[in-house]
């Protein structure tokens, strides 16, 4: 678990340089660090199926924010009340990570799942789907009404595009 | 030189051409492989999203809606989420939603598992065309928003 660590360290550093670099190109490019490094994470957890997902999509997103960016470089003042910003960062950081605490003890072991379904899709999936990638078997058999609500979400998600970018074009 | 005003230069053109018809039999071996190695309808879709987005950033956008128009591509979006209810209301008739009514076949080869292949393609028929067209529906924005400016 040494590589996956590195990776979690490295991707933080990628995140806290997304948010400070001063122009928004070298943000995104951060960002994709991130995607990247998540990516490896998923990869390093043998989940490849994952890691290919989050590596196109993350490609897919870096290209529409590059081309949303390119050009408008919004440099942002942040001078003044330097002293009350820092004091409230540092008292919700002390509130996330106190509940965080109290929540994560009852959590499970990493690695060790209390649900003792999975053991059965492992056991007869190959059996009952005839699909050898078993993660195909449960998205589009055992939980294929997940994989209908996802198909209904990019749907909407294109249909709100459409709406909100539709109305800026007829204004001409 | 009046032929490098619309894209990138020259040099990025020809590696286009070079590049992407492979990136798109990529996405369809995803697609088509899904039920049998890592991968599946949706990483299958964005590639060949993915494809067509390339031709776009790099001849402009006449050139990319030669290949593919935004009616294609809606057609493409529904046809796919047409072909997806389609196959899960089948199951009703031998028992319940999302029945895999088809032979499972024999397992590790390509015409294998009943559905999920189909469930497979549909998916990636919705993600790819639905993907095209946000992507377009921004660019293009942005492009007429440069315009009002001069």
């Amino acid at each position: 678990m040494f590589e996956l660590q590195v990776l979690l360290v490295f991707m933080i550093i990628g995140a806290l340089i997304a948010v400070k670099a001063k122009d928004l190109l070298s943000s995104v490019i951060a960002v994709g660090v991130v995607g990247l490094g998540l990516s490896l994470a998923f990869l390093i957890l043998k989940a490849p199926d994952l890691a290919i997902a989050q590596l196109v999509v993350e490609i897919l997103c870096v290209i529409i924010l590059i081309r949303a960016t390119i050009r408008k470089d919004l440099p942002f003042s942040t001078s003044g009340r330097w002293f009350f910003n820092t004091f409230i960062t540092f008292l919700f950081m002390a509130v996330l990570l106190g509940f965080g605490y109290y929540c994560m003890r009852d959590l499970p072991q990493f690695g060790k799942p209390i649900m003792k379904v999975a053991q059965h899709f492992v056991n007869q999936g190959l059996r009952e789907t005839g699909a050898a990638n078993l993660v195909s078997s449960v998205v589009l058999d055992y939980r294929a009404y997940d994989t209908l609500g996802e198909a209904t979400i990019l749907f909407t998600a294109v249909l709100g595009v459409l709406a909100v970018m539709r109305k800026i074009g007829r204004k001409r | 030189m009046k032929e490098q005003q619309k894209g990138m230069t020259i040099i990025v053109k020809t590696i286009t051409r070079l590049t992407v018809g492979l990136i798109l039999l990529f996405g369809i071996y995803i697609v088509a492989n899904g039920h049998i190695s890592p991968g599946g309808g949706f990483a299958g879709g964005v590639i060949i999203a993915l494809s067509f987005i390339h031709i776009m950033l790099a001849f402009g956008k006449e050139d990319a809606f030669k290949k593919m128009n935004q009616g294609v591509a809606s057609f493409f979006e529904s046809i796919g989420a047409i072909i997806f209810i389609t196959l899960a209301n089948l199951g009703i008739a031998g028992g319940y939603f999302f029945l895999n009514f088809l032979s499972k076949g024999e397992p590790f080869k390509l015409f294998s598992s009943g559905l999920i292949p189909l469930y497979n393609i549909a998916i990636s028929f919705k993600v790819g065309a639905g993907l095209f067209i946000i992507v377009v529906i921004l660019m293009l924005f942005k492009i007429t928003k440069e315009d009002e400016k001069k």
